[in-house]
């Protein structure tokens, strides 16, 4: 998956406690090592899978693990794509998990892209070293009796590790994949062994994905969906009759904000660290919490990776993720300081 | 008896160990087994069960992360599961969504949130031992009866939201389920004829309406109702709160009570440095692991260096022998707060790590607060007793003399 909307040139954001030369010698000081952080793979096959499309296989060099991921899960690619300049994209894991040494991620080349998909449609070759992030899931793939899969373009890459699962579970699935055409639809290969449980609606043959299926919910049912807005929107009113938490997706970009509830400034409390930092209307909590002398791991800044994750002890923040579900932030308890702000004055944070 | 010649299973060029693991002797004292098990190799063959033996860590700790290849799902003990699979025996993609739902309620955020009531509850469990006596007096206790087994089987079950009917036997249920690990023998026979009765009021306490309306059980049950694991399922993981969550606390927390009081220089170290108490926890695991033994299944040849385990064997994983590994460990044999015991075994690795390992710590950390306050010294007072078990370090008694400040 593709998070168009997400490309920010930005410096490279690492975390504190992964200094940078852990970077460059993770793979070689601990050959054996799974643990959670950063690491450098090498891009070890590197082939066009659909028009536009291309799938890079990411090996650990020294045939280490990588760590375990499930369907759903996706990546950060770190690239650089000018001099001092590098930039951090998400993509989903769309090949084997099996494969206990290797990342496989497909990537449409976006011609509005800033450079991030067209530097490894263009640039990025095989043998090159690039830098990736723990795999990390906002769209994993639960307990049922019957999977709707609906895939629009290259929202079709976490859907295939979920169909992979389905397979294995026994679970009854079908999948609903629509594109511009056929041409540009990656997978149709690998899915033709599927026969009947799915459909492809290349729009050029046969127009926009019929969603009539949605109208009624069949017993212990699921929906899965990634792809552009406009299929997520449509999917949404399609599944009307469906629970809110039956219906689940993946955005290729964040959701459309409203304006933030509060215009006057909201001051931060951090237990760990006791200090208090106030956040202005126009700066966000990750910027103030970084002017304080505390950073925060970030990356995506629109509220879609979940890397900014932190606890709230008290006060009620202002959700502004594309991640927490409606429970999710009921419970007050957590908030992505890239985006998210404060409802109440105040917050406590346990920073 | 060095090999046996007509079983099928041996058929790689392992070493063979012609020892029972599961001996009264080897389980009274597993340390000299331990260091054989190692000694031998990589992995060694266990002639009188047909089962392989992994003693080293490094060969332990890929063994645990190859899930791939050593499987979960037909049981993580020496035979085929006696009662519906749970999370532990279960291999991906089955295993995803409950882990997903069970490591989100028990996440060192949720737990931390535990902190105040925890320490409440330790302070219950301390005060009342310590009360009788003055500055500078002694009092005689038994760190297993009095402390280990009075916290966890009240605040675990608590923050589950389990009642209180019934708590007493939450230790002899676990107990047997853990010695279903092993092999047929007399501790799994002694388990045997309360089996079916203790899982049947262990499964009772898990259903919806037997839970408090807070708690981690009832986290799971509103999980179910988001629809991320089924209806169905919601009783089997809360269970595995009641089945792990409690009997390994009891003994780890045992251990470390049993570490301090045989280290007086530690114990000093730690009172004059309170902010050691996360590593007295994670260092006395390390020492002596209250999950010893537990059993993966090869589910294709599986290579472990030049030596290979055939498919469809069964291999005994010893937490014990690879947190005293001297190839891993300086010292191995010394409970050492200067150390960094990250990385050690006692928690598992790999995607069936010890979900409830904040819960643990937590309550730890409560304890030793609490007698850090409060105690100037602590000694053994008497014998220690184990209580035996096949896949735990099970202690009987720990008496302790303490002096306090």
């Amino acid at each position: 998956m593709l998070l168009t909307a997400s490309e920010k040139v930005q410096a490279l954001v690492m975390p504190t406690n992964v200094a940078s030369n852990q970077i460059d010698e993770s793979a070689a000081a601990q050959p054996k090592s799974s643990r959670p952080g950063v690491r450098s793979l090498r891009v070890a096959r590197k082939e066009l899978l659909a028009e536009g499309v291309v799938r890079l296989r990411l090996e650990e060099p020294h045939g280490a693990r990588v760590p375990d991921w499930g369907p759903g899960a996706h990546i950060e690619l770190v690239l650089p794509v000018s001099e001092g300049e590098s930039l951090s994209r998400h993509y989903s894991l769309c090949g084997d998990r099996g494969d206990a040494n290797a990342y496989e991620v497909a990537v449409l080349n976006e011609p509005n892209s800033r450079g991030g998909s067209r530097y490894i449609h263009e640039v990025l070759a095989e043998g090159d070293i690039v830098t990736v992030g723990t795999p990390r899931n906002n769209f994993f793939l639960s307990q049922a009796e019957r999977f709707e899969f609906i895939a629009g373009g290259i929202g079709i890459t976490p859907i295939m590790t979920m169909i992979a699962a389905a397979e294995k579970l026994g679970i009854d699935w079908h999948l609903h994949y629509g594109g511009r055409n056929r041409d540009s639809m990656a997978f149709l290969k690998e899915l033709e062994a599927y026969g009947d449980k799915i459909t492809i609606w290349p729009q050029d043959e046969m127009g926009h994905l019929n969603l009539s299926f949605l109208e009624t919910m069949p017993q212990g049912g699921r929906v899965y969906c990634c792809g552009p807005e406009p299929l997520l929107n449509a999917v949404k009113g399609a599944a009307a009759n469906w629970p809110d938490w039956a219906v689940r997706f993946e955005r290729f970009v964040a959701a459309t904000l409203e304006a933030p509830v509060r215009t006057e400034p909201f001051e931060l409390e951090l237990e760990v660290s006791q200090k208090t930092v106030t956040v202005k209307p126009d700066e966000t909590v990750l910027s103030a919490l970084s002017d304080a002398g505390i950073p925060v791991l970030a990356s995506c800044m629109e509220g879609v990776c979940g890397t900014c994750e932190v606890s709230v002890l008290r006060g009620t923040p202002e959700h502004r993720d594309s991640l927490l579900n409606d429970a999710e932030r009921a419970k007050n308890d957590r908030m992505f300081v890239c985006v998210s702000r404060a409802v109440s004055d105040r917050l406590v944070l346990d920073l | 008896m060095s090999t046996i010649a007509n079983c099928p299973a041996h058929n790689s060029s392992a070493p063979t160990l012609a020892e029972d693991p599961f001996s009264f002797e080897n389980l009274e004292d597993p340390l000299p087994f331990q260091q054989r098990l190692r000694d031998a190799g990589p992995v060694a063959y266990l002639p009188q069960y047909g089962v392989y033996a992994i003693g080293r860590f490094a060969e332990l700790s890929s063994t645990l992360e190859n899930w791939q290849e050593m499987i979960s799902g037909s049981g993580v003990g020496m035979h085929e599961p006696w009662r519906a699979r749970g999370l532990l025996q279960m291999d991906p993609p089955e295993h995803d969504a409950p882990r997903e739902v069970l490591q989100e309620i028990l996440s060192s955020r949720a737990l931390r949130a535990l902190r105040e009531s925890c320490l409440e509850r330790a302070d219950s469990v301390i005060s009342p031992l310590l009360d009788g006596a003055q500055s500078g007096g002694q009092v005689e206790l038994d760190a297993y009866r009095d402390i280990a087994s009075v916290m966890p089987v009240n605040f675990f079950p608590d923050a589950s939201g389990i009642s209180e009917e019934g708590r007493e036997n939450l230790v002899p249920y676990a107990d047997h389920i853990f010695n279903a690990g092993g092999p047929r023998n007399e501790l799994y026979k002694k388990g045997e004829c309360r089996a079916e009765e203790l899982g049947q009021w262990a499964n009772d306490k898990c259903q919806r309406d037997a839970l408090k309306p807070e708690g981690f059980g009832a986290d799971i049950w509103a999980a179910a109702d988001r629809g991320d694991i089924t209806h169905e399922f919601a009783p089997l993981l809360t269970r595995s709160l009641l089945s792990a969550g409690v009997d390994t606390t009891v003994y780890g927390i045992t251990g470390l009570l049993y570490a301090l009081a045989t280290n007086p220089d530690q114990w000093a170290a730690l009172k004059a440095n309170p902010g050691l108490a996360r590593v007295a926890f994670d260092e006395s695991l390390r020492w002596i692991a209250p999950v010893q033994y537990l059993f993966r299944k090869a589910g294709t040849d599986v290579r472990i260096g030049s030596q290979v385990i055939p498919e469809g064997t069964r291999v005994l994983l010893s937490y014990g022998a690879a947190n005293r590994d001297p190839r891993r460990w300086d010292n191995p044999d010394k409970f050492d707060l200067s150390r960094d015991p990250s990385g050690h075994l006692a928690f598992g690795m790999g995607i069936h790590q010890c979900v409830g390992q904040h819960a643990a710590r937590l309550q730890a950390a409560c304890l030793l607060e609490k007698l850090i306050e409060r105690v100037e010294r602590i000694e053994l007072s008497g014998e220690v007793e184990y209580n035996h078990n096949n896949a735990l370090r099970g202690w009987g008694a720990v008496p302790l003399r303490l002096t306090l400040s």
